[in-house]
């Protein structure tokens, strides 16, 4: 895994990548826990107007303002509070949250104490997903050296606070990154989600007052608190501060993951930052953040990238993966293989995402095979308009948007394959050999 | 049932981590399995034991984590993503290579216990597809031919890295 820039970004949250800031020394020099230190002299409400004021919004996917969501934390409350990261990360298209893991481990720990102090509570989580087991080692090793200087543990800074962190293994869950999910997991069960209200802020871990966010979120909150919220806001459009890790993935000549700022063009981080579409190919769809976006065409893609201007596009900011998909790709097979990973991924505790999402896996298994007939394409589509808003939590709508809007925008396709037709995309046996960066292996 | 002294010494740790004693239990049975290699009823029955909890409860979290078995692998689990990023760019030549050299398909184990294999969802490298996680060793950017060097590799019994 290398690191690539791109003249127009703007470095906040990516600015110690590949800076050595794993070492707490070299954190410190860096910065690093001055934010926190600057946090403990405030009062807990004006570092929660601050967040708020900043635009910052959840980075997991759902672009909640963040200092509402602490806000909804009660002042009073006879169980601990707690403050949750949820470094989860696996949604198809998303590969951020291992950068920040891996080269500033400290800031997501200076993220989790500040929330906390935000918030009045005592002890935070950090949540690694299991695949990622060497990054659980870097947190582990920036935990316990942040203990050593006395940054975490009793009487924090010297300043009468305490707050503990601790880190937290998965071991392998998609759904697990579901907010409540995650609280099941670290709680030693099966991720199932839980049903709301209560929301978590009122009633999560063991019962108690929770926080939970993304680790990019978090890893954004000291640098706010050092910037400041106007400076925050202004680098993005209005109620979308900041910048954003966007990860850039499928047929680019430069994928990689690029920190711009919120609001970028898609077309221009696609064309521009990207690289291009190689092999002189056209582009035939993006899918512009995370698999559970409804996908765009390359007709769709003159837009704002921030949370507000991508629901007006008929999509989503979610993650900020961003997955290319040029013009020799079939589009059956890309939806079939989505519908595959939701499928896997469902937990099977309600119904029409168990059901709907393994009905569409095989209805698009045997529609890319050939043996589909004409009413199959409205039925997928129906299937998933019936999982859409009906389901426990929001894993039977991340299957059901992608598959409604390929089904949509790309209906010609699925019509090519009727009949028996082979695939008109297969070609058996041909790879392409795709640009790699250099000095990747 | 004997584990390790790092084993135990991170148990003991993450104990003092929790309000509650079963919330250990998801990356406890991670390292058992890193050691034993597989959860068998052994290692579900001590960490039941030590948590106050039913096998049954222990069986039924194994079931829901996916990196999580109870079947024996091979020394080296080789898991190939296919997901959309991976698929763009190779990941199912990939597989069908690995298949193909090691003469085994999802979820299968080499006669030797040498390899395993299987297809995985997305392993959060979409920026550097295809990629591959062999044990917790990520190899990425992948062609036919790098992966072929990779399976020698470890053939040699040298991790790489």
């Amino acid at each position: 895994m290398i690191l690539v820039s791109h003249p127009d970004e703007v470095k906040v949250v990516s600015k110690r990548f590949g800076k050595g800031a794993t070492d707490i020394d070299r954190y410190l020099e860096l910065d690093g826990y001055k934010a926190v230190q600057k946090a403990l002299g405030m009062q807990p409400d004006a570092i929660v107007n601050l967040v708020k004021d900043s635009g910052l919004r959840g980075r997991g996917g759902a672009g909640f303002n963040t200092g509402m969501k602490w806000s909804f934390v009660p002042k009073q409350s006879s169980k601990p509070k707690y403050i949750l990261c949820n470094g989860d990360e696996s949604e198809p298209g998303t590969c951020k949250d291992r950068l920040i893991f891996e080269h500033d481990p400290h800031a997501v720990i200076e993220g989790v104490v500040i929330a906390g102090i935000a918030t009045g509570s005592h002890a935070g989580y950090i949540y690694v997903r299991g695949e990622y087991r060497y990054l659980l080692e870097i947190m582990q090793k920036a935990i316990k050296d942040a203990y050593a200087r006395g940054f975490l543990g009793k009487n924090i800074f010297d300043s009468g606070y305490d707050f503990d962190v601790y880190w937290h293994g998965g071991a392998g869950a998609y759904e697990v990154g579901e907010e409540s999910a995650l609280m099941e997991s670290l709680e030693g069960k099966r991720g199932i989600p839980r049903i709301r209200p209560p929301f978590p802020a009122v009633v999560g871990l063991w019962g108690g007052p929770t926080v939970i966010n993304n680790a990019e979120t978090l890893a954004s909150v000291p640098h706010i608190i050092l910037g400041g919220a106007e400076w925050f806001a202004k680098l993005g459009p209005p109620k979308n501060g900041g910048t954003r890790l966007f990860c850039l993935s499928g047929h680019l000549n430069r994928p990689g993951v690029y920190e711009l700022p919120m609001g970028y063009n898609l077309k221009k981080m696609i064309y521009e930052v990207g690289g291009g579409i190689p092999n002189g190919r056209a582009l035939k769809a993006v899918v512009p953040g995370g698999s559970s976006c409804p996908i765009l065409t390359s007709a769709e893609i003159d837009v704002s990238m921030d949370f507000d201007s991508m629901v007006k596009a008929g999509s989503m900011l979610g993650s900020g993966g961003l997955v290319v998909v040029d013009d020799t790709t079939c589009m059956v097979k890309f939806a079939l293989r989505i519908m595959k990973f939701y499928q896997h991924e469902s937990c099977g505790w309600c119904i029409p995402c168990r059901e709907g999402t393994d009905w569409l896996k095989k209805t698009l298994a045997r529609f890319h095979a050939g043996g589909g007939v004409k009413k199959d394409i409205d039925n997928i589509q129906y299937l998933s308009e019936n999982m859409l808003g009906r389901t426990f939590c929001p894993l039977g709508d991340a299957a059901a948007m992608p598959t409604i809007s390929i089904v949509k925008k790309f209906r010609k396709e699925f019509e090519e394959h009727l009949e028996g037709r082979p695939c008109p995309f297969e070609k058996a046996g041909v790879v392409e050999q795709l640009p790699v960066m250099a000095g990747t292996d | 049932m004997k584990f390790s002294d790092q084993f135990e010494s991170r148990f003991s740790e993450m104990l003092t981590h929790y309000p509650t004693k079963r919330s250990v239990l998801v990356p406890t049975l991670l390292y058992a399995q890193d050691e034993v290699g597989y959860l068998n009823h052994h290692v579900i029955h001590e960490i039941a034991q030590r948590l106050d909890l039913t096998d049954l409860e222990v069986s039924n979290v194994i079931s829901y984590y996916s990196m999580l078995t109870t079947k024996p692998r091979g020394k080296f689990n080789v898991q190939v993503c296919t997901n959309i990023a991976c698929m763009l760019r190779g990941g199912e030549e990939i597989l069908d290579h690995c298949e193909k050299k090691l003469g085994i398909g999802h979820k299968g184990t080499t006669p030797d216990g040498m390899f395993s294999l299987e297809e995985v969802e997305c392993i959060g490298a979409c920026s550097w597809a295809p990629a591959v996680q062999v044990n917790y060793d990520f190899h990425e950017n992948l062609t036919v031919e790098k992966m072929d060097k990779v399976l020698d590799e470890y053939k040699k019994n040298r991790a790489i890295g």
